[in-house]
């Protein structure tokens, strides 16, 4: 079906199906909550893993991973940096699920991680490098740079042209990218994308998971917004 | 000294699909039969149930379903001469782990192999003659027969309840199916799957070349199912979350919605789970196992009895198992000697991003197997000596899911952050497809699978070591897609289009995903000197020991493993009810 020929009934029709849908959708043991999400103001949020200076440090790079714009929500807005503070005191920062027995080799790329930091050291060596060799270099730290001076070095990071003492500066930084994006687009139960605005920027439904009247309807837009695990409609 | 359990008949190593099969083939014939599973018990309820399993950082990205590398890894390198170095973090490939194994987190993509790939070795040297084999590469013929395995074929995708099209049944080609397969016995169990946008654009484009597009066979039911065993599968409603996920809605055939709620109803099979078999225990002389030694959930060592030891864990771990229990000698590259460890292959893949402004794609309405294919360029079809390869794959679009966080793709060029990042993903999210190639890999004499000398798990044994790298025959067949599925690509004008093949001189790369298509290492044949099974994945040196799963496959097929590990799973299970039980010995005179 082309879109442009979807006349009002027609929508109007697949709009209250969609409806019946997403409520089956959703099963039976969870909540369906018709209130705006609970998801705590950033500015009051108190970091358990980052102390002041790395938090700093992060609030300001996810501003310029992911700016706020008119597209869309940044990674303040959608409380990225909540969302990696978590990840840090958990199973990924500590590299619970990895091996980390030694010996640590020096390898090729192709051969995959071979660091003996965790994720949480990676960030830990990683921001007090980057914020000493601002010191050193600006006369001052990372989140008090201009977002141009912000930007170059996170390329610089990206691309290895700074060197960091004891941490490698190409693996702290897609730490902080990977995470970053993860905590935009994962599900709001993680603590980032706030009010699921990254998800209804791209169109992702989130956990609606029940699709089969829509499968060979071809070239139209779905119209339901996103639901969360928690059953947070959007 | 091991605690000491009471003997059974029947002691099944791991508990996914092989030993699923093998537990209920055996349990109905009245055997004592004990499975032994390294990680948790696992169900659809409450395991795989709604809303959680909707949840892609956890499942998707942090792989809670996979095998932990912290309790289970394996070593890489790319050549004799070097180092190998631990997989520390999952990326290339995805083992299972717990009650259900791989088996519960794939695709459900459902292929039976060619006729020509189970005699390879044969079929390339009738064919096009011997000198166009590489020296070193060691391809060989499995010892079954296509025809052997029609029946477990047939039989295999009833219990999977495949949705599909033959193309051939009875050797009678049939419109709309793969017009190149092998002959099949019966049409598929279901009807195909409901097709995506991107189904009938590659398949109108595939037509426009004159190849013949098909539905990909499916274990994601199109339709409600009962199989054999009496169990039921329900509709599959596209929910986006299949691969790396269990099923919330019993749709995808697992372990768990295929056969074991079924063996679980008979009372001469137990399974324990937090069981990790650490070795094959053996007779004095070695030429039988006495049962298998496990470390229990409390750290405990036991000793488990059994007349008949059925090793069907992930592949390579089979592997690891033999080396560890001292059966068959290990294989020496250099030396050309012993048979553990040899011909370990995996996949090649490629693949294409079409993009297009004006196309809504919806990706999260994503099937596992929800893809249309073209075969035209399969093992059976190329020219090798003309082509310079031996080797072919199956092209596909699939839509399988559009979960953001790893299935995003942007346009070439695209910057990796800020707010082009953002811009792009904002235009550009579900206004892509893809095309891609999904193919063979050979076996060569230095690509193979040994003990670990430096890196050791927490039980104190060596990891095994993955000595592996790709070859130039290889990269050679990809780069012949690249060029068949841009040609497609083009054919469908898209704004813009991404296209990503390993060129000559790629080194095989442990981060990015690939497939979980690990093959060999405990390899079936016709000759004890080139091989470690014999045709009925009998260990030609321990008679009481079989080997499950993909491990024995001599070289990869160009398609998905799981429909021959199952059939041969199925054949196996035969040869133990007809032929082993009655005379126990082997079934192959070496």
């Amino acid at each position: 079906m082309d879109s442009n020929h979807t006349d009002d009934s027609r929508r109007r029709f697949m709009k209250g199906a969609m409806w019946v849908i997403s409520a089956s959708a959703l099963g039976s043991g969870v909540m369906l909550s018709a209130n705006a999400s609970t998801a705590p103001e950033l500015s009051q949020y108190k970091p358990v893993f980052f102390n002041e200076a790395e938090w700093h440090f992060v609030l300001a790079a996810c501003d310029r991973l992911i700016p706020a714009d008119d597209n869309g929500p940044g990674a303040l807005q959608a409380n990225v940096p909540l969302f990696i503070d978590r990840q840090l005191q958990g199973d990924f920062g500590q590299a619970k699920d990895w091996y980390m027995k030694g010996p640590f080799l020096e390898a090729p790329a192709e051969l995959g991680y071979q660091s003996p930091l965790t994720p949480a050291q990676t960030y830990q060596k990683g921001i007090a490098a980057t914020d000493a060799y601002c010191q050193k270099t600006f006369g001052k730290v990372f989140a008090d740079l201009s977002a141009e001076q912000q930007d170059a070095l996170l390329t610089q990071l990206q691309s290895g042209q700074v060197a960091l003492t004891d941490v490698s500066a190409k693996q702290f930084f897609d730490f902080l990218l990977q995470n970053t994006k993860e905590g935009y687009f994962a599900d709001p139960i993680h603590g980032g994308n706030k009010d699921m605005a990254a998800w209804k920027m791209i169109g992702f439904p989130g956990a609606r998971a029940s699709y089969l009247e829509w499968v060979d309807l071809h070239n139209v837009p779905y119209p339901m917004g996103p639901v969360s695990i928690n059953g947070d409609r959007g | 000294m091991s605690r000491q359990e009471q003997p059974v008949d029947v002691v099944l190593v791991g508990l996914g699909w092989t030993n699923a099969i093998m537990g209920i083939e055996l349990a109905q014939e009245g055997l004592n039969v004990l499975a032994l599973e390294r990680g948790e018990d696992r169900d659809t309820v409450p395991d795989f149930a709604y809303p959680k399993m909707a949840d892609e950082l956890t499942y998707g990205v942090r792989y809670k379903l996979m095998a932990k590398p912290a309790k289970s890894t394996i070593t890489v390198r790319h050549s004799l001469v070097e180092t190998a170095l631990p997989y520390r973090h999952l990326g290339s490939f995805l083992p299972g782990d717990g009650v259900g194994g791989a088996g519960t987190h794939w695709n459900g993509h459902t292929w039976r192999p060619m006729p020509e790939e189970l005699h390879l070795r044969s079929y390339v040297e009738d064919t096009f003659g011997k000198n166009i084999i590489p020296k070193d590469m060691t391809i060989q013929d499995y010892g079954v027969s296509y025809e052997e395995l029609e029946p477990h074929f047939d039989f295999f995708d009833k219990v999977l309840g495949v949705s599909g099209k033959a193309g051939n049944i009875n050797g009678k080609i049939q419109e709309g199916g793969n017009p190149f397969e092998g002959p099949r016995s019966s049409e598929y169990p279901l009807p195909p799957l409901k097709r995506t946008l991107n189904d009938t654009m590659f398949s109108d484009a595939a037509k426009a070349q004159g190849l013949h597009p098909f539905p990909l066979p499916s274990s994601n039911a199109s339709e409600a199912y009962t199989n054999p065993y009496g169990m039921q599968l329900g509709p599959c409603n596209f929910c986006g979350f299949c691969e790396r996920y269990g099923c919330i809605n019993y749709s995808k055939a697992s372990p768990q919605t295929s056969i074991l709620g079924a063996l679980k109803q008979h009372k001469n099979f137990a399974y324990r789970t937090g069981c990790e078999v650490i070795k094959v225990n053996l007779s004095d002389d070695k030429k039988t196992a006495t049962g298998v030694t496990y470390i229990d959930g409390n750290g405990e060592e036991v000793f488990q009895p059994a007349k008949l030891v059925v090793v069907g864990t992930f592949a390579y771990n089979n592997v690891r198992l033999l080396l560890l229990s001292g059966i068959g000698q290990p294989y020496d590259p250099v030396s050309n000697t012993g048979t553990v460890g040899r011909n370990y292959a995996y996949q090649m893949m490629g693949g294409a991003t079409l993009f297009f402004k004006d196309k809504v794609f919806n990706p999260f309405i994503g099937a596992g197997s929800n893809a249309t294919t073209v075969d035209d360029f399969a093992i059976n079809q190329i020219d090798f000596a003309k082509e310079g390869f031996i080797g072919g794959s199956y092209l596909l679009a699939a839509q399988t899911n559009g979960q953001p966080i790893h299935s995003l793709p942007l346009p070439p060029g695209t910057p990796s952050w800020g707010a082009g990042w953002k811009k792009a993903a904002k235009d550009y999210y579900g206004h892509s497809m893809s095309i891609s190639s999904h193919g063979s890999n050979m076996s060569y004499r230095d690509c193979y699978l040994s003990l670990d000398p430096n890196y050791k798990d927490d039980h104190g044994l060596p990891l095994l070591r993955l000595t592996f790298d790709w070859k130039e025959n290889d990269l050679r067949m990809t780069q012949f897609m690249k060029h068949k599925v841009t040609a497609l690509a083009k054919g469908l004008n898209p704004d813009f289009l991404k296209v990503s093949f390993k060129d000559i001189g790629t080194h095989y790369d442990v981060r990015p995903y690939q497939t979980t298509h690990n093959v060999g290492g405990a390899i079936m044949g016709t000759d004890p000197k080139t091989s470690v099974l014999n045709r009925y994945q009998q260990s030609w040196d321990v008679h009481n020991v079989f080997v499950l799963g993909s491990s024995s496959f001599p070289q990869n097929l160009q398609y998905n493993p799981t429909m021959l590990v199952g059939a041969l799973a199925y054949w196996s299970a035969k040869a133990i009810k007809e032929q082993y039980l009655k005379h126990p010995g082997p079934l192959v005179q070496a």
